[in-house]
């Protein structure tokens, strides 16, 4: 290393604190102007992005929930053609999973992981930044096809040979197959660099059983994402290929097969669950430790139950299958591996409880969500062994019962928390507090409403309401309990413009938040709300789980970063200790022309085979533009 | 919050090799989501065939030379690129130049090849679920070869310029560890394309 450079470099221990953190916020700043918001690599501002539009979807998805509920609330309704419902049931399925779900916990991640782990950015900003205008582009063409008529319609996992040419000759399948391809891409991308801003960011001192529980959780979630999703990947381009090239693999009179199909997509979709449930959890044990103002029970226990729930997920995905004719002995052991997994998720739960015995429980808008979450997946969880049961799954297969189950694990798993998260991260984003008073309205209204929406259809799925039907006849005595549980989806709803009207005034005149409102004891609370660009001034030095609690008033912290460049600082993976300080990537505008010249390639290869050539070359270009290293200051000098 | 300086970090490098830097576990990660692609169309590869009487469907097995020819030039090309990485390490930026140039030049001659291939493989895409999936693999194993020729070229060029700074040698040698991610892949996949269809 030459030592002239060395020399010319400011340093911070050269500089006081006022000195020192003008002049780093404005070495990380992202540019201002619409131009400057366009080239933000600031894990921060795509988070927080990232955040607002998968909020954005929830509401999409969610507005045509309740035109299903509306359809569905009496019998022989024509509210909706049974055309429109295919499409809107699709359009629902695939809006929360792909758009909602697994985008929202990544993006929390992408905004607090950098945070919690004591860094000043997340790992390949630049990367980070181009997955949130894939997945931008790839939520926004699924929409638009949809407002032009040719929104999917074969459903969310669509099954071949339903999705085939044959039987659906439009493009609504390409479009399916396409956003696939495009949420994925962000999805991988976001999971690798959480994976390596957990292993190679941590804070001097954090050891691998120092990391916040969330952070653990992100990095299984991480993992599960990269096993899983290329799965989906290969299917959806297979399907593609045989829409569009005619290749054979679904079709079986040229030695290709349809279960092919629900292997591949199973493979990925069990797991699914998992990548949006494991997020939660992390949540859930981040919101109570604080609230419960004691550090989580069991920590090792919770974090083995996460890696072991991980494993577990994958040998699943045959039970979604049951019901296609598999062997008899695989179907056994699939049944126990399925009630198995019942085990780690048992046993965070019985920590979680712990905790709140043990602890001085604060009864916050954040942990009440925390406890509607605790019941409502429980019982979510009981009817979950139910349909792991070969006899049982084979009787409600394709119910309601079904339908019940999922959004009980869904809805119980990942959005309660997720709701409890915003409460309670939102005045670090913003710096402000939302309010108490409509928050306690929000949580009832949602657990009331949830439940009245929800529990009937385990109801109508026992006396063998079909799932995926536009109406039903009134001699089916299925009537009262479908309209209760449309009454309940509108309550439901209600909350949640209950959180809207919330979030709309806190931002215009919440409390003040201050650096820690919830005295709460990891990083993130260490640094200002909301947070400078460089995140932090100095770079925390942890000494142990609980930083803000044990160290009180005085974060120790290490010195001597340049405050030229932008630099991280780098840590060996188990112990985190300190081994280089790397630079970290200047804003740029190539990862937006990359996503825009991908979207081009991919809109353009489902109208004609050619797109592959003419559409690479603008990628190339883009790429090299990306990682040509103009303009970084470590390359002026 | 009150802050107490414990220790300096001002004395260490700013750039590192293999797992000391960011970019090598960035490439690790996606190596294991890119692997985790191929195991899982070896497994749509394997469940074809195990539901199919006939393997291969209506065609016969691909002739083997030019899979086998980028067999011998991917394990040779080990050597060049073993050389490539040790000139980096010293940092020695005329045989870094001269290693990547060969290995820009050997990822050509198997992309030809490559070509070849395909035009050997005996079945067409569309002819059976066969063709299909030997079509989506060795495509898959190609769209690697040809980013990482890129990526290779574009590192030559970069090598020429003022932007050769010291810390890009880091990236040279995560440059050759994806490589051999490349030959690796093609090994396995190798055997499963022109030998499976011939048991
Ligand atoms: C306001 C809250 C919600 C209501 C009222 C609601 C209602 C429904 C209904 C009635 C169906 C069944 C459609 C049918 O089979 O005919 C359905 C399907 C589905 N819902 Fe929801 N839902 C809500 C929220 C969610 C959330 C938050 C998620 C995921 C995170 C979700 C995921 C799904 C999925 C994956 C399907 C299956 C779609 C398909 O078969 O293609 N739902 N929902
Ligand atoms: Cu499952």
């Amino acid at each position: 290393m030459s030592v002239t450079a060395d020399q010319r470099e400011l340093r911070d221990d050269a500089l006081n604190g006022l000195q020192l953190s003008t002049r780093l916020d404005s070495l990380w700043r992202t540019p201002s102007g619409f131009l400057g918001a366009l080239m933000s690599v600031d894990h921060k501002v795509v988070g927080r992005r990232y955040i607002v539009t998968a909020f954005v979807f929830l509401l999409l998805g969610g507005v045509l929930a309740i035109l299903m509920r509306i359809q569905l609330a009496g019998p022989e309704q024509t509210f909706l053609s049974p055309d429109k419902y295919n499409q809107i049931f699709t359009m629902h399925g695939s809006t929360m999973m792909f758009l909602f779900a697994v985008p929202v916990m990544e993006a929390f991640a992408v905004y607090l992981v950098p945070l919690m782990v004591g860094t000043r950015n997340i790992a390949f900003p630049r990367l980070n930044a181009f997955s949130y205008w894939m997945f931008l582009f790839g939520g926004c063409f699924l929409w638009i096809s949809f407002a032009l008529n040719v929104g999917p319609d074969v459903g969310w996992f669509a099954y071949v040979p339903l999705s085939s040419l044959q039987y659906t000759p439009t493009k609504r399948p390409d479009v399916w197959a396409q956003m696939i391809t495009f949420t994925e891409v962000a999805a991988l991308a976001v999971a690798v660099e959480i994976v390596v801003t957990v292993f190679k960011l941590r804070a001097p001192g954090m050891t691998l059983d120092r990391i916040p529980l969330f952070v653990w959780a992100m990095l299984v979630t991480a993992f599960l994402v990269m096993f899983a999703m290329p799965s989906i990947m290969v299917a959806s381009t297979s399907l593609i290929l045989d829409r569009l090239v005619n290749t054979r693999f679904y079709d079986s009179s040229s030695g290709g097969h349809p279960l092919l199909w629900q292997h591949l997509f199973w493979f990925f979709g069990h797991p699914e669950v998992y990548i949006i449930f494991i997020p939660g959890t992390g949540m859930v044990s981040a919101i109570l430790a604080t609230f419960a103002r004691r550090p989580v029970v069991g920590y090792p226990v919770v974090i083995l139950s996460l890696i072991a729930t991980g494993f577990l997920s994958f040998g699943l995905w045959v039970h979604h299958m049951f019901v296609t004719g598999l062997p008899q002995l695989g179907a056994g052991l699939f049944t126990a591996s399925s009630m198995l997994i019942a085990v780690p998720s048992g046993l965070q739960i019985f920590c979680w409880l712990a905790t709140l015995w043990d602890g001085r429980p604060v009864y916050r808008t954040p942990l009440l969500f925390v406890i509607g979450f605790i019941v409502i997946f429980v019982m979510g969880g009981l009817s979950g062994v139910m349909v792991a049961s070969v006899p049982i799954d084979t009787q409600v297969h394709d119910t309601y019962f079904v339908v019940a189950h999922f959004h009980y694990v869904l809805i119980g798993g990942a959005i309660f928390p997720l709701i409890g998260a915003v409460y309670y991260w939102f005045p670090k984003i913003t710096g402000r507090m939302l309010g108490e008073r409509l928050g306690r309205w929000n949580f009832w209204l949602a657990f009331v409403g949830f439940n009245i929406a929800f529990f009937p259809m385990h109801i109508l799925g026992l006396i063998g309401m079909p799932r995926r039907v536009y109406t039903y006849t009134a001699d089916m005595d299925w009537a009262h309990l479908n309209l209760l549980s449309s009454g309940g989806a509108l309550i439901f709803a209600l909350s949640f413009a209950l959180l809207l009207v919330n979030v709309i005034r806190s931002l215009r005149s919440g409390a003040l938040a201050g650096d820690n409102p919830w005295d709460a004891s990891t990083l993130e609370w260490a640094t200002s709300s909301p947070p400078p660009p460089q995140n932090f001034d100095r770079i925390p030095v942890v000494k142990h789980r609980e930083p803000l609690w044990l160290d009180g008033e005085s974060l120790p912290v290490a010195a001597g970063l340049s405050v030229d460049r932008r630099e991280v600082l780098l840590t060996s993976l188990a112990e985190a200790e300190p081994q280089t300080r790397e630079a970290s990537p200047e804003p740029s505008i190539w990862p937006l022309l990359t996503a825009l010249a991908t979207t081009v390639f991919f809109i353009g290869s489902i109208f004609t085979p050619w797109a592959v050539l003419w559409g690479t070359p603008p990628m190339a270009v883009a790429l090299i533009g990306w990682f040509w290293p103009a303009g970084s200051r470590e390359d002026e000098e | 919050m009150r802050q107490t300086i414990v220790r300096n970090v001002g004395d260490l490098p700013t750039y590192g090799y293999g797992p000391r830097s960011g970019p090598w576990w960035g490439a690790m990660g996606f190596m294991a989501l890119e692997g985790m692609g191929f195991a899982i169309a070896i497994g749509a590869y394997l469940y074809l065939y195990a539901v199919n009487s006939s393997w291969p469907i209506g065609a016969s097995p691909p002739d083997l030379w030019p899979g086998t020819a980028e067999v011998v030039i991917y394990l040779l090309s080990i050597i060049p690129n073993e050389f490539t990485n040790r000139a980096a390490h010293r940092q020695d930026l005329p045989k870094v130049r001269v290693g990547l140039i060969v290995m820009s030049l050997i990822g050509i001659v198997l992309l030809v090849l490559r070509g070849f291939e395909f035009a050997h493989l005996n079945t067409r895409w569309d002819n059976s679920a066969y063709g299909s999936i030997v079509w989506l693999i060795l495509g898959l194993h190609t769209t690697h070869l040809a980013t990482d020729l890129g990526d290779t070229v574009v590192l030559t060029v970069l090598m020429f310029t003022r932007h050769a700074k010291p810390r890009r040698f880091s990236d040279v040698t995560d440059n050759v560890f994806y490589w051999n991610f490349v030959v690796l892949a093609w090994l396995p996949l190798y055997a499963l394309l022109d030998w499976v269809p011939r048991l």
